[in-house]
């Protein structure tokens, strides 16, 4: 494939994302933001984050013995000591160390 | 002032950073090892800037696919980043010269940072704080995934295979932020809505593209909740 073309390919690639990513401002422009979104933009945060950690698992029913398994277990690890320690790195540091190490040894 | 809000910035963009850098030299390598030299792994870091599609795109480069399927794959993959916008119009729009930067640098992990950032009040003197530790977190997010796409790119195959499993940092950080979102929410239903539509939309539409069909069911099932959902908030007032 030509340099060009390598090129091309990629701009196309860049201009949709920026697109997707600028299109819920691009469409209010400098406009007040209508209810239904601010009440959308409001409560929606939770609920992506919901989805995102299901994106984060999705692979646990399909490779369930070579990586679901500890990951299930590295994720109890990060809830339990959050909710316990309430420290952030703590639990983030733990709980990937233990995926690791799971990795190696299931 | 300035030296608080980039310390503040580091020490929350350290579990993006240290994922990102991991994932993006995995990337650098896939470029490399298809032929494409580091440079076009940094000018795609830099341009593209996000995961997933990222990794498609190296095949599309190789088998030579046309360029509408780039353009609709891209479309389709990113589509969820439209949602992120949402919650966050009226802060970029604050933010003056940065604002279309920001907009740019709007990926899974910054909005969940953002997000993060913006239930804890008490980090902060000022919104404007705020805002300037949210544009620091974007920017060595963005520096770490570039970074590591040359890393990768120049250092070959030797992908340290003891650090495989090291980007579980996100998974956690994901379930960190949602158990902070969780705790300070008046009640569930988004939360719930979330997963229950995460999980249901996996199950039909599969691992590769639920998270679109996920998002458009829990966004309308919340609008029409709606009423419901603000009358109960003005009864718990």
């Amino acid at each position: 494939m030509s340099n060009e073309k390598i090129l091309l390919y990629i701009c196309v690639g860049a201009v949709c994302t920026i697109f997707l990513r600028a299109l819920p401002f691009t469409l209010l422009g400098k406009k007040e933001i209508p209810d239904k979104i601010q009440y959308l933009g409001k409560i929606l945060p939770p609920a992506i984050m919901a989805v995102l950690i299901v994106y984060c698992l999705k692979d646990v029913p399909v490779s369930f013995l070579e990586s679901g398994v500890q990951k299930l277990i590295a994720v109890g690890v990060v809830a339990g000591t959050y909710l316990w320690k309430k420290n952030t790195f703590f639990s983030i540091i733990l709980g990937t160390a233990c995926y690791m190490i799971l990795l190696h040894i299931i | 002032m300035k030296k608080k809000v980039i310390q503040t910035a580091i020490r929350q963009s350290l579990p993006i950073t240290c994922s990102y850098l991991f994932v993006s030299m995995a990337y650098g390598i896939v470029m490399e090892e298809a032929g494409f030299a580091w440079f076009w792994s940094l000018f795609t870091s830099l341009t593209v800037y996000t995961g997933a599609f990222q990794f498609v795109l190296v095949t599309f480069l190789s088998s030579g696919a046309s360029i509408v399927t780039v353009a609709l794959t891209a479309l389709f993959m990113n589509s969820r980043q439209v949602f992120y916008g949402l919650s966050f119009i009226e802060d970029f729009r604050n933010m003056g010269k940065k604002y279309p930067y920001m907009i740019h640098t709007m990926t899974d992990e910054t909005y969940a940072v953002n997000c993060a950032l913006t239930e804890k009040k008490e980090l902060f003197e000022s919104e404007e704080e705020r805002r300037n530790v949210m544009f620091y977190v974007a920017l060595f997010s963005r520096i770490s995934w570039m970074f590591g796409a040359v890393l990768g790119g120049v250092l070959g195959q030797v992908l340290p295979m003891e650090l495989e499993g090291i980007d579980f940092c996100m998974t956690a950080l994901f379930v960190v932020i949602f158990i902070d979102q969780w705790k300070a929410a008046k009640h569930h239903v988004p939360a719930l809505l979330g997963l229950g539509a995460g999980i249901l939309c996996l199950l039909i539409f599969g691992a590769g593209n639920f998270i679109l069909p996920a998002l458009i069911l829990v966004s309308g099932s919340l609008l029409l909740l709606e009423k419901k959902i603000q009358k109960e908030e003005t009864d718990c007032e």
